[in-house]
């Protein structure tokens, strides 16, 4: 692979806020939500903002906000947390090597919002072109104060909406994941790797129950696809 | 307001979580993967991103699980916010015939 030269920091940031765009639009009905639960279990506002500000990771807070009561379980907290977000390890581990053009005060500061859809984004970007720290902190930095503000502002006011059901936002969350896988297909393997992920996290949901199908779905699909593998 | 026992609690999630977002940093150079390895290690992303979902897709209810078929068909023609618009107008339709 030739990668072509990068571009000015300006293109670069521009192209993740482009890239990114979309993402933010539909997680603000998922934030406004994550707010408004998180005061129906009795976090101030103040502490829905520290958490969406220190934690930025959906799908860990809302598992931490189902758990949730007074006085907190903070082991338990730390530990569902952990379950979900291990998956962290394996995408930066992925990630990292095509940063070669960050220092390493950008790595360490960009990881720190590294989620499911700038780490997509960020692969399929450097399957292009390299990876620049300018697209991947610009587009960081608006996906995590999106994340913050909408949170904030949900937790003040989110119940006001009323049920995001009726207006199908709840769904924005998976649709968006459809679309991101569809963005990693290629081909038999895949499909083999979907079918073993969500049939073994759906089971383990309806058996073991969250947070655990993460981890069980994950492992599954990941065997699924070294059995699978067509190797020379 | 914060109360000390939720600010611990968050302090030791964000803790947690910082520390999965960057161990990946250390492991990156050990891993110098071929064949099937470099397959399985290729498959993380969609495995992780369908383990997330799957109990809305599959175990939740046939407007769930219907509209996720029909988001997936968008997805392999339409970019990502087309596909998350088809997504939500079809959950919306499809509670709205099924329940």
């Amino acid at each position: 692979m030739d990668p072509s030269p990068p571009k000015s920091i300006f293109r670069e940031a521009g192209d993740g806020l482009r890239d990114i765009f979309p993402l933010v639009i539909s997680c603000v009905p998922i934030a406004l939500l994550f707010g408004a639960l998180g005061a129906s279990k009795g976090l101030s506002p103040t502490e829905v903002a520290l958490m969406s500000t220190l934690v930025f990771a959906g799908g860990a807070q809302f598992a931490a906000i189902e758990i949730w009561k007074s006085p907190a379980p903070i082991f338990l907290l730390a530990f569902s947390t952990l379950l979900i977000n291990v998956r962290h390890v394996l995408m930066s581990a992925s990630l990292t090597p095509k940063t070669g053009l960050f220092a390493p005060w950008q790595r360490f500061l960009g990881f720190a919002v590294l989620a499911d859809e700038n780490w997509a984004l960020s692969e399929a970007r450097a399957r292009l072109t390299p990876l620049t720290p300018a697209y991947f902190l610009a587009m960081g930095a608006v996906f995590w104060a999106n994340w913050v503000i909408f949170s904030t502002i949900g937790a003040f006011g989110g119940s006001l909406l009323g049920d995001p059901r009726r207006f199908g936002a709840d769904f924005a969350f998976p649709a968006v994941f459809i679309g991101l896988i569809a963005g990693f297909w290629k081909g038999r393997t895949t499909a083999i790797t979907v079918a073993a992920s969500g049939a073994a996290s759906a089971l383990a949901y309806v058996t073991i129950g969250a947070p655990w199908h993460v981890a069980c779905g994950a492992i599954a699909g990941i065997v699924a696809a070294f059995l699978a593998a067509e190797t020379e | 307001m914060i109360d000390p026992t939720n600010f611990a609690a968050i302090l030791a999630m964000a803790l947690v979580t910082y520390a999965t977002r960057t161990a990946g940093i250390f492991l990156a150079g050990r891993l110098a993967l071929r064949g099937r390895a470099a397959a399985a290690f290729e498959a993380i992303p969609p495995s992780v991103l369908v383990a997330v979902i799957a109990p809305t897709v599959l175990a939740t209810g046939k407007p769930e699980t219907l509209a996720a078929l029909v988001t997936a068909i968008a997805a392999t023609r339409l970019p990502l916010l087309a596909t998350v618009g088809v997504g939500v107008a079809s959950i919306v339709v499809l509670r709205a015939l099924l329940l």
